[in-house]
């Protein structure tokens, strides 16, 4: 009975994920390979033949190409400034954690009222003499413009998850490690290079996990930003599943999403591995 | 060349202090061991040194420079960490070669300092291996190799033998020694051992409370003891005290037995274990213990109700209950103050 009692403590928790995760998941890879009561790949084929399939992929990869190596790099030195202070620790972590308690959506309409013709952006610009009248900045003309919002309201949303995660990383490292590399003569990017990040691995691996696999979910940001100006994997799931009622060609989008997400999980994971015996 | 002059050192941690004005000096290539019992500020006083815990007042000077506001790596050291601090994500190889890394060492240079310093404590055959692959021992053998690659002018060691077996440790002890002489690196080396203190040492820094109460080479540390506890934590068993009555004229009575002191108001009398033998006209001491250790036999009495061991001939057996008289080798007598503590 005792070897048995850890399942059982944990069969409501795995019963629920069953009902509401397993269930659901199972029907969208089923819907994907269903088209009028049969299977087919088919969806499949309408998803990847449409011209703006291509583009949304790319845009999404090149978004998160973008966003989290930035937000990795500053989330990784606000963690090593937050780590080494003595005081004010926790306010500065509760500051630096108020923009993950607004919506993507939120986020988006915020930075949507920073570049919109009528925004700070333009009445910044025309008070300083700049600009003679306020300018389109969000248009189909310059879409490297709402490129460049989206990365900044990206990073601006969703960098804390990763700095928070790392702080705690970063307090489980043995503070005697760190005097062993300054009395061994490591500079300050040296004993951060050598022995800092190998010990983060842990905490690198699940902030990036995270932060890839939401970067492949971008969605409310991008529509608040640009429209359909930038056609992302998310957006084009929508698109199908409610304005053109293609529910397997939407299903087939969330197959994609999932099989890249998995993809670059599994990488993440190899290129962080500690080898056994090496871990702290 | 590489003298270390601490001067007027005090370290407080909020309102306890660590440690209190230490003065100490000690020569280039010079073996300095710290001894003392467990948190008496040893630890505190190397992590001065090292550059990882800054004074409170006071300054440190490392062959000429001084070096207390300089940051660790600038002060030519290496240390052996009292908790090893073995990088757990690097192999035994990367560990020991840390240092050199860190100055771009050439990698023949780096192979031959690393398999030398390896050969040294014994752990060549697991250069491969992680730290979390290791026994405690093991582990501590590679903070020790990590500090020695580094060929440095001083070398810090915090307690490095503490956690091998006795026979280990003896070899160890005799192999440090060598190195480091060869080397002509200035050596401070805490310890809680006496046989490795008195073995290993040019001079032995006593502490006790965060102060040193005296710095001298072994055998006067050890027969010419400057404070009570110098000579009640040094030496196994310790000193023998005894409150003594002025008799006048320099001369103090002990026990009913009457012996020349200092010319003071209040003495305290003091003999080894070891500088008694029996004799008719000796201090009488009711024995409560036996031990016979082999070489000697380790006796435990009472000499005028106070706690007194004797260490004697093994041929002789007391019994338990019996009355003998110890008599004092006269010029292994020692007086201390009862209210300084001090020796006079
Ligand atoms: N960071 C700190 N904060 C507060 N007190 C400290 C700190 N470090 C050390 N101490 C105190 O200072 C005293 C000396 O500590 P230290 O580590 O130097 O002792 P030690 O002589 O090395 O002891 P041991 O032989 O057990 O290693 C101890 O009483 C300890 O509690
Ligand atoms: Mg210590």
């Amino acid at each position: 009975m005792p070897r048995m009692l850890p399942y059982l403590l944990l069969l409501p928790a795995t019963a629920f994920l069953c009902l509401f995760f397993l269930y659901p998941f199972v029907q969208v890879a089923h819907d994907s390979v269903m088209r009028n009561a049969a299977y087919t790949l088919e969806n499949f084929t309408r998803m990847a033949g449409h011209w703006k399939f291509s583009t949304a992929f790319w845009n999404t990869m090149l978004l998160a190409a973008v966003v989290v190596p930035i937000q990795l790099a500053m989330a990784l030195t606000m963690a090593s400034i937050v780590t080494k202070l003595q005081r004010g620790r926790s306010s500065i972590l509760y500051i630096f954690a108020i923009p993950l308690g607004i919506s993507d959506l939120a986020a988006g309409l915020i930075w949507l009222s920073v570049f919109e013709q009528s925004g700070f952006l333009n009445s910044l610009l025309v008070g300083l003499g700049v600009v003679d009248q306020p300018i389109l900045l969000l248009g189909y003309q310059n879409t490297w413009v709402i490129f460049i919002a989206i990365v900044l309201a990206e990073v601006w949303r969703a960098t804390a998850i990763m700095m928070v995660i790392l702080v705690a990383g970063m307090g489980l490292i043995p503070k005697e490690y760190g005097e062993a590399a300054d009395v061994f003569g490591a500079s300050r990017w040296q004993k951060f290079r050598r022995v800092t990040l190998p010990m983060l691995k842990p905490s690198l691996q699940t902030a990036l996990i995270l932060r890839v696999i939401l970067a492949f979910e971008v969605f409310a940001v991008v529509v608040a930003l640009g429209g359909t100006q930038l056609p992302v994997l998310m957006s084009e799931t929508y698109h199908w599943q409610f304005q053109m009622q293609e529910r397997g060609v939407a299903a087939a989008f969330a197959m994609v999403i999932l099989a890249v997400s998995v993809a670059f999980t599994i990488l993440i994971l190899r290129l962080l591995h500690v080898p056994k015996g090496a871990r702290v | 060349m590489a003298v270390i002059e601490i001067k007027q050192v005090a370290k407080s941690f909020g309102s306890f202090t660590a440690l209190h004005s230490v003065d100490l000096t000690i020569a280039d290539q010079e073996f300095m061991v710290l001894l003392g019992a467990s948190g008496c500020g040893k630890t505190t006083l190397l992590r001065i040194i090292a550059g990882l815990e800054t004074p409170t007042t006071g300054e440190v000077w490392i062959g000429g420079r001084r070096v207390d506001h300089l940051p660790p790596r600038e002060r030519g050291i290496a240390m052996v960490f009292q908790n090893y601090a073995v990088f757990p994500h690097l192999t035994v190889f990367e560990n020991i070669a840390f240092g050199l890394r860190m100055k771009k060492v050439p990698q023949a240079e780096v192979d031959r300092r690393v398999k030398r310093t390896a050969e040294l404590m014994h752990i060549e055959q697991l250069l491969k291996r992680y730290s979390g692959q290791l026994s405690g021992g093991q582990r501590q053998r590679v903070a020790v190799a990590r500090a020695l690659a580094m060929e440095p002018d001083v070398i810090l060691m915090d307690e490095p033998l503490s956690n091998l077996d006795a026979l280990l440790r003896l070899e160890m002890r005799a192999e440090l020694k060598g190195v480091l002489a060869e080397s002509k690196t200035t050596t401070i080396y805490v310890t809680h051992d006496q046989v490795e203190a008195m073995s290993l040492a040019d001079r032995i820094s006593v502490m006790n409370g965060g102060r040193i109460v005296q710095a001298a080479n072994p055998v006067e540390v050890y027969r010419n003891p400057a404070a009570r506890f110098v000579g009640s934590f040094i030496g196994n068993p310790p000193m023998n005290f005894l409150t003594a009555q002025p008799a006048g004229a320099g001369k103090w009575q002990v026990a009913g037995q009457v012996f020349d002191g200092p010319a003071a108001a209040a003495a305290e009398f003091a003999i080894r274990p070891e500088d008694l033998h029996p004799s008719e006209s000796g201090l009488p001491a009711e024995v409560r213990v036996v031990e016979p250790l082999g070489p000697h036999t380790l006796v435990t009495a009472s000499v005028a109700g106070q706690p007194f061991r004797a260490v004697l001939e093994s041929t002789l057996t007391p019994r338990p209950g019996d009355m003998i008289h110890l008599a004092p080798v006269p010029d292994r007598i020692r007086w201390f103050d009862p209210a300084t503590q001090s020796a006079l």
